[in-house]
């Protein structure tokens, strides 16, 4: 760690400091924004507002097609957690923003019904009535039983900080697409199996059924079909017809784990939005079926139909049988794996947001410092965050930081960029609080100044969102699928716009206007969903899709990078687009407040940084008008709608034959955007949890920081023996007791610094002798005192090596180590010091390590200081030039030298290390005299 | 009481500041021989010989080939400017076999097992292109390792040590005898030699534990009772004899009681070492410097180690190397007196010998000094602790460091840390150069 968030709460204090003016400024990502509500003398770390539960949690809710939207779970599971909030109602508003909608039906254009392999939505909504921002995401599970084989759930992620879940945007959505995805995989696994059985048990049937129609044929004499037998057959045939059906979903569900391999996408395609969702209210009924489309219908229709005695019983109502729990729709393994996961999700983001970033942009800068990283820090843990995404999430968010700082002051477009590109999927924006502005044809040359001020919107809004949308407690602010709606309307503003999918989509849209709640969307983000390249070739309609989306406006253009190879071109493509379309919406978004504000170079960033195109929050919520009418106007009445694509929300509506056809492409939504993008931030096909060891090493850090405070407290000598460890003499701590000397190992284990990327050469606990290789091997040792000739043996040993080592009683409290006379040391470990905690003083202490790591960095780095400028050159000019750098550059005294020459060294040997051959360790030691130091 | 010597924490003159663990035996290590600038051999009990990069401590070859363990070891590089410089080495083994092996692959060249006995001993010639085993009897090979001539059978004990000596002699230490041999090429004119006994020299009381050769003139033994004679070595007479050099010359008044106290041991001559002026004896726990011109002890430390010296060597700064059974290496640097003579000896050792009064000691040692005390004096510069064994060998590789070994199956590279430092850097910054991060950080 680099910084200490205890530093956070101070800034408010250094106006009047004139000495802190003096030293050279903060790098900008340590700069921290005053807290806005500092005149009202408010306690920054005060709850905004009155949320009515004590801590962040996850819940999983599922919108039961028995019951509606209902909680299943909350991670921590205790019931105090979520307090008084009402999580039914909560389940509720979470679960009426999906986005997401799968179809499951009997396409016209293809004779079985289909499976949707249907991405995963992302939604950030606020509830400000009950204080409780929320990173929602949306899955369906496979279920054989259910209506149109699906089940749609959601995870949250609940937290009264609104700050958090739009700043730590990126991060949530990677972390819970992993634990969907692994839901996903353990679903499709019990769905595959469930279809076999259910095969099975038809394959048995139609056995049966042929034997008694063969009976009933041989017993027929009559020359002409009774009804019975006629009967027989038609149930037979549908048997068979039934069987065929179960076989292709099977065939499909089975297809699936291939295709998504490699790339994770932004896909905003929605391919159905059921009528549930509008009446996610009071729809309590889910055999509404009259409403669904007549192929799910038909298929709905005629699966009870199949409930011969042989097969296992079914019930012709949905309403009698048991639905599967969530467990039970998963393969056991991959349920606590998702659950191990949420846990680590909730243990990972517990705590402040300025706790988060803080260590997300240390994580960031450490891992810029690849050659001294190894000194102090923990390397695998830093290695094993894949987080690219996560870095420029840090960025971005410094950036927001600096820039809501500054925010009178107007920013440089530059700035105004790279905060966009973050804030494309994190900020919001306000809805309701602006004056509408009509004229939404606002030439596009204002762009510079309405940057600005956009951005300035921006972060008003976000500050003051909380409290203004408070009469209506839910919002939609945006979504990125929309965003991308919104670059392509820009794009093709004036494009026509297919007529059909308008009218279901206008009804969602004046329902959702027209609803009382407020939903406040804060952002969304498409699920990043796979493309595989076999996926289009195998399953043809994946290439209708094309055309289909050709007719959407925009389509065209994102329908070419569907084709992978193309995505490079693409993406200049885009990124052209973007520049352009950034004009326009920021002049969308300036004049039409009441929708989102678009996030000027959304589009931008993505393109520039790693291919991946994320699509920026939706800024304009009238997609519904966009379709109806053109693109160029944008009638602000019914902003409510959530930020949707207009295709997105065509496919909700799959009323039409287009609709239905668009549906049957629906498997390949998952792996198949419209915007694709050659790289892919997807690494989350693994289950694995985001930090396997964060959690451990965290707990590790903060006791060891506490041990490490308690023991300068409590030993005057502190500092000598503090700077043995710092120049790789071996501390040798001796005790009677295994429990103190442990902890006292472990509280100095942190000044320790590591020989190689190997783990940090300490030893806890030796009973036996140590001997001149144990010096070389570990740099801080707890050696067990005993009265036995073992002990005296051991005694005698450290007697004997005493040069090398500096040997700490834990007994009688004595110190014997060579003399340090040195100023670092005392930064380091002030008896003094104000700090309190374990966890804060370890980040302290990282700092000043950190900076002690710069030092010899540079001091290893500068070749005139190790080596001679010309030939001729006698040694001593450069041993004194040496000298003369530790000294006057580095501001280095006594002892201190030695402490950089050490680091220096051990940065050498990392660096000349040959890679396949591991260096012989090496003990390096001085010829200087020890002293004994007492309490 | 302890009347060794000892230095403080405070080293200036010692260079060995860096220190690398070079692990493999499996047994006490007891040879250390070097091969060429870089590379060294060591083997012990185990009967293994590993190769070593005495810069880097890297492990270049590990040699099996003997059952049992390893008695002499020898390094014998042909000097033939024709040929490509070819390092063997010769090991002797109590498996009764010699194998040569080839150190740049690390094969086995060829193995001798027709020895009746151990061979204890190996000496190269380089001058005649033969090289010596000692056992019972002594061989004469040659490169190929054909056998040339042979001994009869001296004696069951075997030949402690060899030594060449001009005019194609050879000193063989048996027992007490001192037995000199000379090379006669055959007759017949081909390439082989025919080896006769030309004298034998009986004047040690014990066996003769070390046997060295100063210089084209003189050779020195020393015998398990502590009696070091110089011979001339053209004429193998005896050029001078220090018997209880160490008590007798300097004090003539000590009580022969006190002698009898002294274990055997604490007076034999375990190793001896020479330069052109001096030789340097591992006498018991002490070391000794004798003058050849002068015919007498300049220099003294009677108890330079906690227990017995077992291996000495003479540095080219006027330094001296001991090792000892106590498992400690010392440097110490040999230096003109500056103060008068009245400066008593070491008190340690008189203390040692358990004299009475100090006064009295003082005053003996005033007036002994004047006449026959030594002008110089052995300072202890540094000392080495990293084995926790004796220390059985060293080489000293200049300014690559030094190699002890030890009988707790280490070998301990000591190495110069400025040096080593120095040298990193440049290896740094040659790296840098060659990836071509150079450009880009300067």
């Amino acid at each position: 760690m680099i910084s200490a968030p205890d530093v956070v709460a101070f800034t408010r204090e250094e106006e009047e400091e004139g000495e802190l003016r003096s030293e050279p400024p903060l790098p900008e990502e340590y700069s921290v924004p005053l807290f806005p509500f500092a005149g009202h003398g408010a306690n920054p770390w005060a709850r905004a507002s009155s949320s009515k539960f004590t801590r962040d949690f996850i819940l999983i809710s599922e919108f039961s097609e028995q019951v509606g939207p209902q909680p299943l779970l909350t991670i921590p599971d205790d019931a105090k957690v979520p307090g008084a909030f009402d999580l039914n109602y909560f389940s509720l508003r979470i679960m009426s923003v999906d986005y997401q909608a799968s179809f499951v039906g009997h396409p016209p254009g293809s004779a079985y019904p289909k499976l949707n392999f249907v991405e995963d939505s992302k939604v950030v909504l606020g509830d400000s009535k009950e204080g409780a921002f929320a990173y929602v995401h949306h899955l369906t599970l496979y279920d054989l039983e259910a209506r149109g084989f699906v089940r749609p759930f959601c995870m949250a992620y609940i937290s009264a900080d609104e700050h958090k879940i739009m700043q730590q945007f990126q991060q949530l959505s990677a972390e819970f697409s992993k634990a969907s995805e692994c839901l996903k995989t353990g679903n499709r696994k019990a769905f595959a199996n469930e279809l076999e059985k259910k095969l099975k048990d038809l394959d048995y049937t139609r056995t049966v059924l042929h034997n008694e129609t063969e009976i009933q044929k041989k017993a027929n004499d009559k020359g002409y079909y009774t009804t019975q037998a006629i009967e027989k057959a038609n149930e037979l045939a549908s048997v068979e017809k039934s069987i065929i059906e179960h076989q292709d979903l099977l065939k499909q569900i089975r297809s699936y784990p291939y295709r998504k391999m490699k790339e994770a996408d932004v896909h905003p395609y929605e391919p159905e939005c059921t009528p549930d969702q509008a009446n996610a209210g009071c729809d309590q009924d889910p055999t509404t079926s009259d409403l669904a489309e007549p192929g799910e219908t038909h298929l709905y229709a005629h699966m009870p139909s199949y409930t011969p005695k042989l097969i296992k019983a079914k019930s012709a109502k949905c309403f009698d049988k048991k639905l599967k729990t969530l467990e039970e729709l998963c393969d056991i393994y991959f349920f606590t794996q998702t659950l191990d996961q949420l846990h680590q999700i909730e243990r990972t983001f517990r705590g402040d947001v300025c706790y988060l970033l803080t260590e997300q942009i240390s994580r960031a800068l450490l891992k810029k410092q690849s050659v001294t990283n190894f000194l102090f820090e923990d390397v695998s843990l830093l290695d094993e965050k894949p987080s690219e995404n996560q870095y420029k999430g840090c960025q971005g968010l410094s950036q927001d930081a600096i820039n809501r700082k500054c925010m009178e002051e107007s920013s440089a477009p530059k700035v105004v960029v790279s905060l966009g590109s973050y804030k494309s999927s994190v900020e919001s924006v306000p809805i309701k609080m602006e004056p509408e502005i009509e004229d939404s044809q606002e030439p596009q040359m204002t762009e510079s100044v309405t940057f600005e001020h956009q951005e300035n919107l921006d972060y008003l809004d976000a500050d003051i969102k909380g409290s203004i949308s408070s009469g209506e407690s839910i919002e939609v602010l945006g979504t990125e699928k929309s965003a991308s709606g919104l670059t392509k309307s820009e794009s093709q503003a004036s494009l026509p716009v297919s007529p059909s999918p308008q009218v279901g989509r206008s009804k969602v849209g004046s329902r959702r206007t027209v609803s009382e709640d407020s939903i406040e969307v804060l952002s969304t983000c498409p699920s990043e969903a796979l493309i595989p390249e076999d996926f289009k070739a195998s399953y043809p309609s994946a290439i209708n899709e094309e055309p289909y989306a050709d007719d959407e406006e925009g389509g065209l253009r994102f329908t070419s990078k569907l084709n992978p190879d193309d995505a490079d071109e693409q993406e200049d493509v885009l990124k052209e687009e973007n520049l352009v379309q950034v004009d326009s919406t920021c002049c969308i978004g300036k004049e039409s407040p009441s929708f989102l504000e678009p996030q000027p170079d959304m589009g931008q960033k993505p393109c520039e940084e790693d291919g991946v195109v994320r699509i920026p929050p939706q800024p304009y919520r009238q997609g519904e008008q966009g379709l109806r009418g053109s693109f160029g106007t944008f009638p602000s009445h019914d902003s409510v709608s959530g930020g949707l694509l207009p295709y997105e929300l065509d496919s909700r509506y799959p009323t039409g034959s287009r609709e239905i056809s668009k549906s049957s492409l629906d498997e390949c939504s998952d792996s198949t955007s419209y915007i694709s993008s050659a790289a892919s931030t997807c690494s989350d096909r693994t289950p694995s949890p985001a930090h396997p060891t964060g959690q451990a090493s965290d707990r590790h850090k903060k006791k060891a920081g506490q041990n490490a405070l308690r023991f300068i407290r409590q030993y005057p000598f502190a500092h000598p023996a503090i700077y043995s460890l710092l120049t790789g003499r071996t501390l040798v701590v001796l005790g009677e007791e295994e429990a103190i000397v442990k902890k006292l190992v472990t509280a100095l284990s942190i000044f320790v610094p590591n020989c190689g990327v190997y783990a940090k050469p300490v030893k806890h606990w030796v009973t036996s002798p140590l001997h001149v290789v144990d010096f070389q091997k570990w740099k801080l040792i707890g050696l067990q005192r005993t009265a036995s000739p073992a002990g005296v043996n051991a005694l005698h040993a450290l007697s004997r090596y005493s040069r090398y080592v500096s040997i700490l009683d834990a007994d009688s409290k004595t110190l014997r180590c060579p003399l340090y006379k040195g100023a670092l040391v005392s930064r380091l470990a002030d008896h003094r010091t104000q700090i309190k905690r374990g966890s804060t003083y370890y980040m302290h202490v990282q700092s000043i390590l950190t900076q002690l790591c710069s030092k010899a960095f540079l001091f290893t780095f500068c070749h005139h200081l190790h080596l001679p400028i010309s030939e001729r050159e006698p040694e001593e000019s450069v041993v004194n030039r040496r000298m003369n750098f530790l000294k006057l550059q580095l501001g280095l005294a006594n002892e201190d030298i030695k402490i950089v020459q050490y680091l220096a060294e051990l940065l050498k040997l990392q660096c000349i290390q040959e890679p396949g051959r591991g260096l012989n360790p090496l003990l390096r030691f001085d010829y200087v005299p020890s002293f004994l130091y007492k309490i | 009481k302890s009347s060794v010597q000892t230095i403080g924490e405070e080293q200036i003159q010692n260079p060995y500041t860096e220190l690398l663990v070079l692990k493999g035996h499996q047994d006490i290590v007891r040879f250390l021989v070097q091969i060429d600038d870089y590379r060294f051999a060591s083997a012990g009990d185990d009967g293994i010989i590993f190769l070593w990069d005495a810069q880097t401590g890297e492990q270049l070859l590990g040699l099996h080939g003997h059952t049992q363990k390893i008695t002499a070891i020898a390094s014998f590089s042909s000097s033939n400017a024709s040929e490509e410089n070819e390092h063997l080495i010769l090991t002797a083994s109590a498996d009764r076999t010699v194998i040569v092996w080839d150190c740049s692959s690390g094969r086995q060249v060829q193995k001798v097992s027709c020895f009746h006995s151990t061979v204890k001993c190996l000496t190269v010639l380089q001058r005649l292109d033969v090289w010596l085993s000692g056992g019972s009897d002594l061989c004469v090979w040659n490169r190929k390792l054909d056998l040339l001539c042979k001994t009869s059978h001296l004696t069951d004990a075997g030949i402690n040590a060899l030594v060449e000596l001009p005019k194609n002699c050879v000193a063989a230490a048996v027992g007490k005898e001192l037995i000199i041999f000379r090379l006669i090429p055959s007759n017949d004119g081909s390439e082989g030699w025919n080896i006769l006994e030309v004298k034998r020299l009986v004047d040690h009381q014990d066996n003769i534990l070390s046997l060295v050769s100063v210089n084209d003139f003189t050779f020195v033994t020393g015998s398990h009772v502590g009696e070091l004679i110089v011979w001339d070595a053209l004429d193998w007479t005896k050029q001078a004899l220090e018997c209880n050099f160490w008590d007798s010359s300097v004090h003539p008044d000590a009580q022969p009681e006190i002698k009898l106290t002294q274990s055997p041991n604490e007076t034999s001559v375990q190793h001896l070492t020479s330069d052109e002026e001096c030789v340097f004896a591992a006498v018991g726990k002490g070391i000794y410097v004798y003058n050849l011109q002068m015919k007498r002890v300049i220099a003294c430390q009677r108890a330079a180690h906690d227990s017995s010296v077992l291996h000495i060597e003479k540095l080219p700064n006027r330094q001296l190397i001991s090792c000892s059974e106590d498992g400690s290496v010392r440097i110490w640097e040999l230096r003109e007196k500056q103060q008068l003579p009245a400066e008593p000896v070491p008190t340690g050792f008189f203390n040692m010998w358990g004299f009475g009064r100090a006064n009295k000691q003082a005053n003996q040692a005033a007036k002994k000094m004047q006449e026959s005390t030594p002008m110089y004096f052995l300072e202890l510069v540094g000392d080495l602790i990293g084995h926790s064994s004796a220390v059985q060998m060293f080489l000293y590789f200049g300014e690559l460091g030094l190699a002890t070994c030890s009988a707790d199956h280490l070998i301990i590279l000591w190495k110069d840390g400025e040096r080593e430092s120095r040298l990193r850097s440049l290896t740094l910054f040659q790296k840098l150069a060659q990836n071509g991060d150079l450009q880009l950080k300067f």
